[in-house]
Parts: C-alpha cells; sequence; structure tokens
C-alpha cells in the first residue's frame, strides 16, 4: 500500500508487512542474528518485518497472498541452495535468514536495473513523487546507474530512445508500438501503462480484496499488460466498480487518483469514517493543508480492514459542489424567493416562530426529525431540542422508513435492537442466507468480505424477487436463489421454519438452553400446520417447493448459519413479522451467539443504528427506553432540568396526517429529505405545505426545503467532530479535517437554535454530550473520546460489564434473559395487483449512488447512473409494446411517473424495479402510505402498478419541477 | 490479413462449448472447440464463456491473449508454422525462415492477399533431431529448406483442389 510518506498515526502498526498474517504454532527462527517468533505459515518476509527488519518488495503486499514475482525480496537461507523469495517462503524452525549479503545485494540491484530499464526516469514530474515504491525500493538497493542503452521499451511515445517522457516530448521520431497511451476514463484514476511494472498487485487486488476480477494481464513475456476488461474495454466499459483497491495497491503512478495529479502528494492525515452506507469504514483523509487530496482505506478499521467502495473512496465532492448552501436563508411563504440573512436573523426568525406556533397550538404542535447521517451526538441534541425546549416528543427520524421494523423484531425475540456479530464474524461462516439485501451495491466492503468467504467455500442462500449480483457474479454462485413474490417474505421464512420442524433439524439442546422452552413448543406447533408448508405456499410465493425444502436443510445443517438482511425484510407491511421470523430461524437452529452465525441488519445509512440509538423514536429515551417510564424520565429530567412528556409523540406519518388537519405546524428537519425518500411524495408535500415553519438544515437545498421557511446551512462529515454507529454497533470516530464551510458544526446550530429559544445550552465540543450520553444510557455507560482514541472503535454495549465493548451479543445467553419464539403468521399486505395494475414494483439502490442522492449525484458517480432506470422482464414489455431504452410511464393507485425502461431477466415476469436516487423521476409518487403494522415503516417494496409506453415526463413531473424552480430562487443579501 | 472474419452469434458459440461444461478446466478445451469450428476465438466469444463459466471477462481474455496460438481473426485457408526455437536455429532454421518469408512476400503471423496461406512461427515442435522443422496444416515436416516447403505448399495447393 501506497501509505509511506504520511507519519504514523496512532493506535496501531500501519506498515505493509508484505504478506498476511498467519493464525499457527510458534515458530522460532533467526533473522540477520534476531531471533523471531511468528506463527507457522508466516512467510519469511513477514517475519522480517515483524523484527523490524524491512526486505525490499515491489509484487507483494500484506493484503494479499504472496506472487513471487518481483524477485526483489530475494533472501540467503542457511542450508537452503539458492535464494529464495523471502515472501513466499514459509517460515521453519530454527531457520537462520540473511536479508543482506553481497550476494542478495547485487541480484536486486540487477533486479532493479532491469525494472528501471523499461520505466520513464521522471520522477520529480511523476504524480506519485516521494509516494511510489518504486523509488523507494530503486533507494534501498542502492540503484546507482542503469547500463542498458534504450531497446525496446513501453515508456517512450516517439521511440527515440529517450530515458524520460520529458525528453522524448522534445522529439519527433518513428513512433513506437508498444506505447500505450493513458486511460482516463474513470472520473477518480487514470491508467497508465506506460509506468507499469507489471507486478500484478492490481489484479490480485481486484480478485483477492474486491473480488469482481475486473482486471487482467493480457499477453505474455514483454507483451504483458494491465487489462480492463477484454480487448476493446477500457476501465470505464469493463466490470470495475472502481473500489480504489487496484488503485491503492499499485507501487507506482501507473494507477493513480486524479486529484493527487492535480493537487500534488498529501502532508498530512485524519483518521476519520465514512458518511455513506452502515458498513462504517475508517478513512484516512489526506490533506494538503485544508484541501483533501484523497480518502483512503484505513488498514486498521475494524469494519472495512482496509478496503473501500466507489462511494466513500471517491464520491467526496459534493462537500465542495457548488450548490452547496453556506448562508442561512429565510423567507415568509414558500411562494417566495429565500433571503440570505446573518445566522442571527435567522435563528430569532425560526424561534420567533416556533414559539409563536406552540402558544397558539399548543407545545405539541411542533416536532424534530433527527438525521440518519448526523453523528450521534447532533441526533442527541436534536431529539433533546424536542423533549427539554419543545417539552413533547415529536421526534422520529429516517430509520421509520428503514430499519423501525428491526427495532422491533429483534427487540421482542432477542431483547436488543441490533445486528449480533461484528463484520469480522463472516469469515467463520459457513452457510450464509441473505435476505432481502443487496450487498454488492448496498453495502459493497462487507460485499466483498462476504464474497471473499465465499470463494473460500462458504455456502450461499438469496431469497430475493431479483436475481442480485451476489447471486451470480464471477467466482461467487448462490446453492438457492429463492425468487420470491414481493410481499411474500413471511411465508417463504416460515417455510423454511416449517422444513426444519417437521423433519426435525432443530438444535433442541440449544433451544432448551438458550430459549423459552414453552413458547417454543408453542411455536413448533404453529409453523408444523401444513399451511407453512413449501408446497402449500408454493403457489404464493413462486418459490419452488423442492429448492425451498433444500435451502432450509443447508441452512440447517451446513454448520455456522448466519443471516443478513436489509430493507427488502423491513419495508413490507409484515416487515416486523419477518425480522421475528428471521430470529426464529436463528434461534432453531442455534445460530446466536458465536462468531461465524447471527442475525445482521445490513442499516442503510452511516448513523442509522446511532440515531435509533440516541432516542429518536418518539416513544423511546436514548437507550430504547419507553418514555412512559417514570424512572427512565427521572435520569433525563434531572441531566436537563426540565419535565419530560410521558406521552409518545408522533411518528413522521402522524406529523404529516396531523398537519394535514392543521394540529401540526411546525417542524425541525436536520440532514434528511422526506420529500424525496418518504413514501406517497403528495401526501408528504401536503403536509409541508401545510405548516406554518418548516426549517430544514441541510447541505443542499433539498426537496424537502421547497416546502421551507427557514434554511440553515449544514456542515459535512469532513468538517466535524463526532461519533458514527455503524451496523455492526461499532461507534467511530469522526475527525474533523477542516473547518466548516458554513461557519459551524450541525451539533453547534442545533444548539443555537436551542439556545434562541431559551434553553442555554453551553456544549464547547461533542465530547461533552458523548460525556452526557454516557452518563444518562447503560449501554453507553463505558463510551468516552479517550476511550474511542486507545482502541480505534468500540461496539456497544460498553459499560462496567463489558469495558472493551461486545463485539458478539448474546454470547451465553439472550439480553432478554431467553430467547423468544414468536408467532409469524402470513398476511398479505392490502396492496394487492389487478387488472389495472398487474405489475408489482419494487425498489432498491445501485452501486455508484446513495439513498436521495443528495451527495452522489453531486458527484462524477453520476457517469454510472445518471437517471433512475426501471427494470421490466422482456415478456412483460413485449405484451406492452416496450423496447430497451424507451420512455416508459409507471402508475400505481397512488400516482404516476416516467423513467426510461431497460429489459432484464433479472426480474421475474410480473415484477418490475427501480432505485429512488434522482429527483426527477421521484419514484416515491408511485409508492402507496400502506406501513408494517407494527412500526409503520412504509411498503416501499410492494406497490401494485401499470407499466405503459410514454412520450415524456408525466404532468405531475412538470408541475412539480416548476414549483421547485421557483421554490428555490435566491434574493442576495444586498436587494 | 483476412478482412471479413465471420461473427458467430452467441447461441452458436453457446452450442459449440456447451458439450466441454463438465470437463475439468474446460476453458482451454472450449477456446480450442471455438477456434476449431470458425478458425479464430471472435471477441464475443468472451462474454459468452465468462458467463458460462462464471469468471471475468477479463480472465477470460487474459487467458487467450496469452496464447498466440489463439486468433483474432480467422487465419489464411492453409496454415505454416516454422519453428524459431534454439535447436532449429542451430541448424539454419533462421534463414530457411527468412528465405520463405521473402519469397512468401510475407512477415510474420502474415497472410497471402489472396487469403490462401498464413505463416507463424512456433517454438518447438519437438522435432530437434530433424530440424528446421515445420508444420503444414497439423502435419510436422523434418530438414526443411525454402525449395522442400515450397513444394509441400504448391502440393498441398494440388491436393487442396483436388
Amino acid at each position: 500500500m501506497k501509505d509511506f510518506i504520511i507519519p504514523q498515526f496512532p493506535p496501531g502498526d500501519e506498515r505493509d508487512m508484505g504478506t498476511p498474517a498467519r493464525n499457527g504454532a510458534p515458530v522460532s527462527l533467526t533473522i540477520d542474528g534476531f531471533e523471531v517468533v511468528v506463527p507457522e505459515g508466516t512467510s519469511v518476509m513477514r517475519a522480517a518485518f515483524e523484527a523490524g527488519i524491512e526486505v525490499p518488495k515491489l509484487c507483494a503486499s500484506d493484503n494479499m497472498e504472496a506472487y513471487g514475482s518481483c524477485r526483489l525480496c530475494v533472501v540467503e537461507i542457511e542450508g537452503r541452495r539458492g535464494t529464495p523469495a523471502s515472501c513466499t517462503t514459509p517460515v521453519t524452525e530454527g531457520m537462520i535468514v540473511h536479508t543482506q549479503s553481497a550476494k542478495v545485494r547485487k541480484i536486486r540491484k540487477g533486479v532493479m536495473e532491469l525494472y528501471v530499464s523499461d520505466h520513464p526516469l521522471d520522477c520529480l514530474t511523476c504524480a506519485a513523487n516521494g509516494d511510489c515504491e518504486l523509488q523507494d525500493a530503486a533507494g534501498q538497493v542502492g540503484l546507482r546507474d542503469v547500463r542498458y542503452t534504450p531497446g525496446d521499451n513501453h515508456f517512450d511515445p516517439k521511440g527515440i530512445g529517450a530515458r524520460s517522457q520529458s525528453e522524448a516530448r522534445l522529439r519527433e521520431g518513428p513512433g513506437n508500438p508498444q506505447f500505450i497511451p493513458k486511460d482516463d476514463s474513470n472520473p477518480y484514476f487514470t491508467y497508465d501503462p506506460s509506468k507499469c511494472i507489471v507486478c500484478s498487485r492490481c489484479v490480485r487486488a481486484c480478485e483477492e480484496v474486491q473480488g469482481t476480477f475486473a482486471l487482467t494481464i493480457e499477453g505474455r513475456g514483454f507483451d504483458s499488460r494491465v487489462s480492463a476488461g477484454a480487448a476493446a474495454d477500457n476501465f470505464l466499459t469493463s466490470d470495475c466498480v472502481s473500489c480504489g483497491a487496484c488503485v491503492q495497491a499499485c507501487p507506482t503512478a501507473t494507477l493513480q487518483e486524479k486529484s493527487v495529479a492535480e493537487l500534488g502528494t498529501p502532508t498530512r492525515s485524519v483518521i476519520t469514517t465514512c458518511a455513506y452506507c452502515g458498513v462504517g469504514c475508517s478513512f484516512k483523509a489526506e490533506m494538503n493543508g485544508d484541501t483533501l487530496v484523497r480518502m483512503v482505506p484505513w488498514k486498521n478499521g475494524k469494519a472495512n480492514r482496509g478496503h473501500s467502495c466507489v462511494k466513500g473512496r471517491f464520491a467526496y465532492g459534493y462537500a465542495a459542489h457548488k450548490d452547496r448552501i453556506l448562508s442561512p436563508m429565510i423567507r415568509d411563504t414558500i411562494d417566495e424567493p429565500w433571503r440570505e440573512v446573518s445566522w442571527d436573523e435567522a435563528l430569532s426568525f425560526a424561534a420567533t416562530r416556533m414559539k409563536g406556533i406552540q402558544q397558539k397550538h399548543g407545545r405539541r404542535s411542533v416536532g424534530v426529525i433527527t438525521s440518519s447521517r448526523c453523528t450521534n451526538e447532533e441526533t442527541y441534541l436534536v431529539q433533546k431540542l424536542t423533549r427539554a425546549v419543545f417539552g413533547n416528543n415529536n421526534t422520529d427520524t429516517c430509520a421509520r422508513v428503514c430499519h423501525s421494523p428491526t427495532g422491533y423484531g429483534l427487540g421482542k425475540t432477542f431483547g436488543t435492537s441490533a445486528g449480533t456479530q461484528d463484520f469480522d464474524s463472516v469469515e467463520h461462516t459457513d452457510v450464509v442466507l441473505i435476505i432481502g439485501a443487496n450487498p454488492t451495491d448496498g453495502h459493497p466492503v462487507f460485499a466483498s468480505r462476504l464474497k471473499k468467504r465465499l470463494r473460500a467455500g462458504a455456502k450461499l442462500i438469496v431469497v430475493d424477487p431479483r436475481r442480485t449480483d451476489i447471486v451470480r457474479s464471477a467466482h461467487v454462485e448462490a446453492q438457492y436463489h429463492l425468487p420470491l413474490r414481493p410481499g411474500t417474505n413471511v411465508a417463504v421464512v416460515s417455510a423454511m421454519a416449517h422444513v426444519i420442524v417437521t423433519e426435525g433439524l432443530m438444535d433442541e439442546a440449544y433451544i432448551r438452553d438458550r430459549c423459552d422452552w414453552d413458547e417454543f413448543q408453542h411455536y413448533a406447533e404453529f409453523i408444523s400446520d401444513p399451511r407453512h408448508a413449501p408446497e402449500a405456499t408454493e403457489a404464493l410465493t413462486g418459490v419452488p417447493a423442492s429448492d425451498l425444502r433444500a435451502a432450509a436443510r443447508l441452512f440447517a445443517t451446513g454448520g455456522n448459519g448466519a443471516i443478513y438482511y436489509g430493507l427488502g425484510v423491513t419495508e413490507h407491511s409484515q416487515g416486523s413479522t419477518t425480522v421475528m421470523s428471521i430470529a426464529n430461524l436463528a434461534m432453531l437452529t442455534g445460530n446466536i451467539g458465536r462468531p461465524g452465525v447471527g442475525v445482521n441488519p445490513l442499516r442503510g445509512q452511516n448513523n442509522v443504528q446511532g440515531a435509533c440509538d440516541m432516542g429518536s423514536f418518539p416513544h423511546e429515551l436514548p437507550g430504547y427506553r419507553h418514555v412512559k417510564l417514570p424512572d427512565v424520565r427521572a435520569i433525563f429530567e434531572k441531566a436537563w432540568g426540565v419535565e419530560i412528556d410521558p406521552e409518545p409523540g408522533l411518528r413522521i406519518p402522524n406529523m404529516l396526517d396531523a398537519a394535514v388537519e392543521g394540529t401540526f405546524r411546525g417542524l425541525y428537519c436536520q440532514g434528511e429529505d422526506i420529500l424525496q425518500s418518504d413514501p406517497d411524495t403528495h401526501h408528504v408535500a401536503a403536509g409541508l405545505k401545510a405548516m406554518e415553519c418548516v426549517i430544514v438544515h441541510d447541505l443542499f437545498l433539498n426537496e424537502t426545503a421547497n416546502y421551507a421557511h427557514v434554511f440553515l446551512p449544514g456542515s459535512s462529515f469532513l468538517e466535524k467532530d463526532g461519533t458514527f454507529t455503524n451496523a455492526e454497533r461499532r461507534i467511530n470516530r469522526v475527525r474533523k479535517v477542516m473547518q466548516p464551510r458554513n461557519g459551524y458544526e450541525d451539533w453547534e446550530v442545533t444548539q443555537m437554535l436551542a439556545n434562541a429559544m431559551g434553553a442555554g445550552w453551553h456544549y464547547t465540543h461533542p465530547a461533552q454530550i458523548m460525556d452526557e450520553i454516557a452518563a444518562t444510557t447503560p449501554s453507553f455507560a463505558g463510551v468516552t473520546y479517550e476511550l474511542l482514541e486507545e482502541k480505534g472503535s468500540v461496539q456497544w454495549p460498553c459499560n462496567e460489564a463489558a469495558p472493551e465493548g461486545t463485539p458478539l451479543m448474546h454470547v451465553d445467553g439472550f439480553m432478554s434473559g431467553k430467547g423468544h419464539f414468536m408467532i409469524t403468521e402470513y398476511v398479505a399486505t392490502d396492496e394487492r395487483t389487478g387488472p389495472r395494475f398487474p405489475l408489482l414494483l419494487t425498489t432498491g439502490r445501485i452501486l455508484s449512488q446513495y439513498n436521495v442522492g443528495a451527495q452522489t449525484r453531486r458527484t462524477e458517480n453520476t457517469v454510472w447512473h445518471d437517471q433512475d432506470v426501471l427494470e421490466i422482464h422482456p415478456h412483460d414489455a413485449e405484451v406492452r409494446g416496450i423496447n430497451d431504452g424507451d420512455w416508459v410511464r409507471l402508475a400505481s393507485r397512488a400516482g404516476e411517473t416516467t423513467l426510461m425502461v431497460q429489459l432484464t431477466d433479472r426480474v421475474a415476469p410480473g415484477v418490475v424495479y427501480t432505485t429512488f436516487h434522482h429527483p426527477a423521476t421521484q419514484a416515491n409518487v408511485v409508492t402507496t402510505d400502506f406501513s408494517d403494522w407494527a412500526t409503520n415503516c412504509p411498503e416501499y417494496k410492494v406497490t401494485a402498478v401499470q407499466v405503459s409506453p410514454s412520450n415524456g415526463p408525466s404532468d405531475w413531473q412538470e408541475r412539480y419541477n416548476e414549483q421547485a424552480e421557483r421554490s428555490r430562487r435566491i434574493l442576495s443579501a444586498a436587494e | 490479413m483476412l478482412e471479413y472474419a465471420p461473427a458467430p452469434s452467441p447461441e452458436e458459440i453457446r452450442e459449440v462449448v456447451a458439450p466441454l461444461a463438465e470437463l475439468e478446466g474446460p476453458l482451454l478445451p472450449m477456446l480450442h472447440a471455438i477456434q476449431e469450428v470458425w478458425g479464430h476465438v471472435p471477441q464475443a466469444a468472451v462474454p459468452v464463456l465468462a458467463d458460462l463459466l462464471n469468471l471475468g471477462r477479463a480472465e477470460v481474455h487474459g487467458v487467450i491473449s496469452f496464447y498466440h496460438d489463439f486468433r483474432d481473426h480467422p487465419a489464411g485457408r492453409r496454415v505454416l508454422k516454422i519453428c524459431r526455437a534454439e535447436a532449429c536455429q542451430a541448424v539454419g532454421g533462421a534463414a530457411v525462415a527468412q528465405s520463405v518469408l521473402d519469397r512468401l512476400g510475407l512477415d510474420w503471423h502474415g497472410t497471402t492477399p489472396d487469403g490462401a496461406l498464413t505463416v507463424e512461427p512456433v517454438y518447438c515442435l519437438g522435432l530437434c533431431a530433424c530440424g528446421p522443422a515445420a508444420m503444414l496444416d497439423g502435419r510436422v515436416i523434418g530438414r526443411v529448406d525454402a525449395d522442400r516447403i515450397e513444394a509441400e505448399l504448391k502440393t498441398g495447393d494440388v491436393e487442396a483442389r483436388a
């Protein structure tokens, strides 16, 4: 890895040890006179690094297996002939190694001389200058001359025998057929074959680390070059997913970030946490002064282990995008243009309006929506604002529309509302069951770790209406793909449980020991009923009974079984029921409480876990404690010096309903775009329109801001301190790498708003907010910024019982004492197909875009996905006279929109699929307001629709765009 | 070189390689089968093979481009391979090869304008004891010189016409 130029950052050693770590019995050997003890299977190279002895190397890196091609790492071993490569030679007991001797020095110099004979001598003007392992290695071996005269080479475009490209630029020549020009098709990095030393690190990183297999070495011998895809491909048209692993692996400037080429090598770095999905990757933000040069995945990050995806690695440009609003703005009505004003004016305008509404309509007439993209500390303050300052519990968060059923379902069965494992656990899994999740697009870094495990032999079962990439992609193939009809999750999971119980495959000893036996017997009786048999539900679910039986048997008998699920489980009218049926399945098979097993919700947003933990829900104070409990209220009443309303507040859908009725009038919405992300856009718009004061606190004038009266500019994750909690309950530090461009971190803005309403808060750093969280919330009791500095990250619960956090939950028993089996009756959704709406629409996300796209649409990621596209099966398209690439009208009972169509057999006949990343499409105009029976989580994943040919945008889209444009007008401060 | 290359459809390629799918390490046999049928490995085969064997397109391309024997366009009707390995060079193989190429007016890998013949280098035919060696349409010939090769080419032509 190219990380030599940056000074080491505690904690953790960031050196590249050359080859991966091994587990094994200790072996002792002597290297250059020093005794070293390493695990069996370790390479001589790694053993040397462990002893602090650097062996020169080019093709080795410790995130991939040794390859033995560069021959620079040769050593002498007493009693062995020749000079073996230290990277491919495992240690043996008593081995005596010499890494420096006249013989190996001579060999290394000769090898280096050959490398450099086909490498341009342009070091001073090279983008990797100072960050080049070839340069480092040439220095290490003491190369002083290249005796070869210029001959065949890959770097001189003119064919004039120049030693550098700068020299070649000066003169004309006959040309050089071996020279291949730079490929700059990828928006974020370039591939310059003229600087390639063919070490294969990029190819191996693509295969071993990322698992995409997009790169190869084409040709042989001197003609060998790295190639993305097949002969006619470039990086953009190949299978490359732009994860950046190859760029990170490249020892030279052959694969180089365009940002480094433009801005120069970074001079300092700050470790922080990615603000995209729930994997929560650790990154080094590498800086020049206050300019961000690049984001590099941090090797010691415990969620990502040094890997990244296109979003976290490259798509940070939105933070400096011209659309970003940096001054506060207000307006009296939403028909007016915005007026830029001072912070004081904006805050006092907002405070006056909110107070006025409360005086007129009561204290419960206003509320807040917290953001799953902001930090724990910021979220905590926003819910505190409504509870301590507004005096009600009207707080909700976007988890309402994604994982609220997870909270409910896992709470009922296991007693906690979170995933049971850490991501490392996947390395011990034998059978993976994925339900309603598309990890290669939604959680790519986890998907890479999962694919690695699958390539090592773990089995895979996928339950999904679409044939997602994880079902079948290079070197990975699911044993069973159960392509169910959207909306029948409960029937499918129950059928699996039926097979396991009726065939006696359950783990009875585990159930007797860990679970409530009476409840189990009741459940077993329920699930054994023939109406749950796969044969009985086949007609309903569309899943062949024989496949389902085989999959159930595999899961029950295949060893460590782990379940990973996503929004395809929760965003249904029976979302909570499905979560409980998944928990039942895990308990039935004894798959809770050790590495390699568990129930793992893949959380959508970076801090959706944290936002839930921090008391964003209207009925729960931080730590999932019900607001009606007087002892819980007492803790916060004492800490905050106020009386807390014992009545649960309004959920988002209730806020909107109440707004239309006129009883809910004011909203502070931080970092969330409910107009685009929430279902039934018409209803959301009507609710917002009815309010008297909508305060939007965001980076951009989002769709919700079209209906806002106050706009408070937000700060990006690069501009603030705080913590995010990822899907494995890991609390990661977010560190400020530059000053907020808008002037204030988001928690400061919330504090100023609270103080404008008379709160008198005095936080000067988020660490103080975390101290307050720890003091009031048992599962966070042990969390401090000092601990996070020391450990890098911790997983809650972190308290006296678990001072260093809890990687695995329910190890010796469930949090709730005994695990509870729940009865999971399948109830069909009210959303039914019929003659007018014969197709089922399901929605999802795509790799390059994220959620409502507010961030990723403002980056070069649009190269991959510049509009939402409707996937439809060719049969369904044919009967409607629709061709690939046509513009179609997508209509449901709720509304209609238009978009482009793509014909694919990824979706089954009768099912269509689209994403919701682009406001021009507004897929949620179509989705209905049906929702989960327990938590109101909207049923995004099932909408009965019709698709028909269309000429262009619908009337609604045109009206909407007109309104949006009008409402985004800004008068400058001078006018 | 032939400008025209027949472009088989994915279905046709699938049909040719499908019987080999059960072999252990089926990619090379499949590539040979394709070259056998169409005289070359068309680009259209890459995605088909990648899909069938669940490999990356790049991997298939890497294998095809590694082996010079796999052509990306069809050869002439006849293919002459002349050995350029050390043993044949030691007995004058290089001069024989140069002379043949000169007479035909071709360079290595070249095809005569009428599409009759392609000349390719080969590195050892295992016929070192009777070098210089060559191979015409899969039949090895020992102790060749330029005249012998010319004669062989003529015979073959007659045979081909007959």
